[in-house]
């Protein structure tokens, strides 16, 4: 009999990061097509400039600095598509390339590539985006109303948060001014329940997220209901908080990350300058998340809890 | 420091070899802040020049009269007089200038590259090579610091000294001339200048390798 040695892990799964992000696309899909129902080909022009870019990026960097080409892992894909979601409809051509720039190159490879950055490249996009262009990324000319392949022209308005009214039936099936991806919330249901049922992810991150945020929200007397379909806080608990690499390892980091995502998101929307906090919350929790990881370390099996200093002078 | 250095080596030394915004990594606080627009940053360099030269001359005159414990008081004491000069001047001839570069001439005073200089430079050299090396520090950390500003102004405002260089149609990505902008070109050019370092270093080396063999 031949006995093998071998350190951990023992079990392994067939599941690989171009299995993984494929499934995410897959999640991503219904998101997708509402948002291209709702804002026509704008819509749909904006999400494929986005991932070509984002591949494009990929690919050239990883030419150019003479390290194995892995966009067929998909992760640039999903990062293209997540910003192309998160942009709106009347974003310009150039808008998603600068962004999957920022994303692809500035986040991601010079931080060392998958699994190394420390931030969500797509919401960093997002983010600085928004701080660069904010008439194109806030107020009420950067939304469009859904024009469901009407063949109108679009009309910008305030989104949701922003003041425009809308039914609790609109909000949930997505008939209102927002960016791509976050408008119908159907959709993103969909996709959580495809992720949950894959288990690409587990229920800790969104759940929590949302119900720490209902919870505030409940708490500063807002309309639940409608908080939790306004603006991305759905799209970002579902598909960006729940990043691997930047979010924390173990259940109680998770936790931890998602109530404080939540709680920012609340505290941003009620007490902040922006109408909308979601992007910046969930930057902040993964700052944070090498900070959680590092003091919620699990015991290792057949050790004691570290014992105090004075304990072992005496021993 | 030798200090049977060559004038002109002491100069390039400054520029090149010591560059105190690529190569020492000092003085990042005005690097940051005043390179929002080109002439900020050529405005920053020159003042920053001027005292750091002027710096270097008193303290190297003193430099056998200052006693070695109080020595760090002593050259601030020198550099406040210098910076009080250079943001008199400024107010009264560059207003416009003076409004712009705002709190950050008065903290000119807090400069890494001028205490560095006095301590590493010119409190162990002569009068004539700690001017020079104040004019090289000084021409250095202009030259780094309106590479950025440029670099800042062109994406974060689409212009060069104030000239529009795009047109109209051009929407200034406007992060690039707030902080983050900074760090991210400072980096980025910090980068750059890291990479043609050690290729030349490692050209040298190669030549050597050859003439060795």
């Amino acid at each position: 009999m031949k006995l093998y040695l071998s350190t951990a892990p023992h079990i392994r799964s067939e599941a690989d990061t171009h299995v993984l992000m494929r499934d995410v696309l897959i999640a991503l899909l219904p998101t997708t097509v509402a948002g291209i129902y709702y804002f026509g080909l704008s819509a749909a022009m904006v999400i494929a400039v986005s991932i070509v870019s984002c591949v494009l990026f990929e690919y050239l960097w990883q030419r150019m600095t003479k390290q194995p080409v892995r966009i067929y892992d998909l992760s640039a894909a999903v990062t293209g598509l997540i910003l192309g979601l998160n942009l709106p409809s009347t974003a310009p051509w150039w808008m998603p390339v600068v962004g999957a720039l920022l994303a692809i190159v500035i986040t991601k490879q010079l931080f060392g590539g998958i699994g190394d950055n420390f931030l969500n490249p797509a919401l960093l996009a997002r983010a600085v985006l928004l701080a660069s262009w904010p008439a194109r990324m806030t107020g009420a000319t950067a939304y469009a109303l859904p024009t469901c392949w009407s063949g109108a022209d679009a009309v910008t308005s305030a989104t949701p948060l922003a003041g425009y009214e809308a039914s609790t039936l609109d909000l949930f099936l997505g008939n209102i001014p927002g960016s791509i991806g976050e408008v119908c919330k159907a959709a993103i249901l969909l996709g959580l329940i495809y992720l949950l049922v894959r288990k690409v992810i587990t229920w800790r991150i969104p759940i929590t997220f949302l119900a720490v945020f209902a919870l505030l929200s409940a708490l500063v007397g807002q309309n639940v209901l409608d908080e939790l379909l306004m603006g991305g806080v759905l799209f970002g608990a579902v598909f960006m908080a729940t990043d691997y690499t930047t979010s924390p390892m173990n259940p109680r980091g998770q936790f931890i990350y998602a109530a404080l995502c939540g709680i920012l998101v609340c505290v941003i929307r009620n007490f902040g300058a922006y109408p909308e906090g979601v992007t910046y919350a969930i930057l902040i929790g993964n700052i944070v998340t090498p900070l959680i990881d590092k003091y919620d370390k699990p015991r290792l099996y057949g050790r004691l809890k570290e014992q105090k200093k004075e304990g072992t002078v005496n021993a | 420091m030798p200090k049977n250095k060559s004038l002109s080596s002491v100069f390039m030394n400054g520029i090149i070899t010591e560059n105190p915004t690529l190569r020492l990594v000092l003085g990042t606080c005005p690097t940051i802040a005043s390179t929002t627009s080109a002439v900020n940053a050529v405005g920053m360099g020159a003042a920053a020049t001027f005292v750091l030269v002027g710096s270097n001359v008193v303290i190297s005159l003193l430099r056998n009269i200052i006693p070695d414990k109080v020595r760090i008081p002593a050259f601030i004491a020198v550099i406040c007089t210098f910076v009080t000069i250079v943001q008199m001047l400024m107010q009264a001839f560059f207003d416009e200038l003076y409004q712009s570069l705002g709190v950050f001439i008065p903290l000119i005073v807090v400069n890494c590259i001028i205490l560095a200089r006095a301590e590493a430079f010119a409190s162990k050299n002569g009068v004539l090579a700690s001017a020079v090396d104040g004019i090289g520090m000084g021409c250095g950390f202009t030259l780094a610091i309106t590479v950025i500003a440029i670099i800042r102004e062109i994406i974060g405002n689409g212009t060069v000294f104030g000239i529009n260089i795009f047109g109209a149609g051009y929407e200034p990505m406007l992060l690039m001339i707030l902080a983050p902008g900074g760090f991210l070109v400072f980096g980025g050019v910090l980068a750059i200048s890291n990479l043609i370092t050690e290729r030349v270093k490692a050209k040298k080396k190669d030549e050597k390798g050859v003439i060795h063999a």
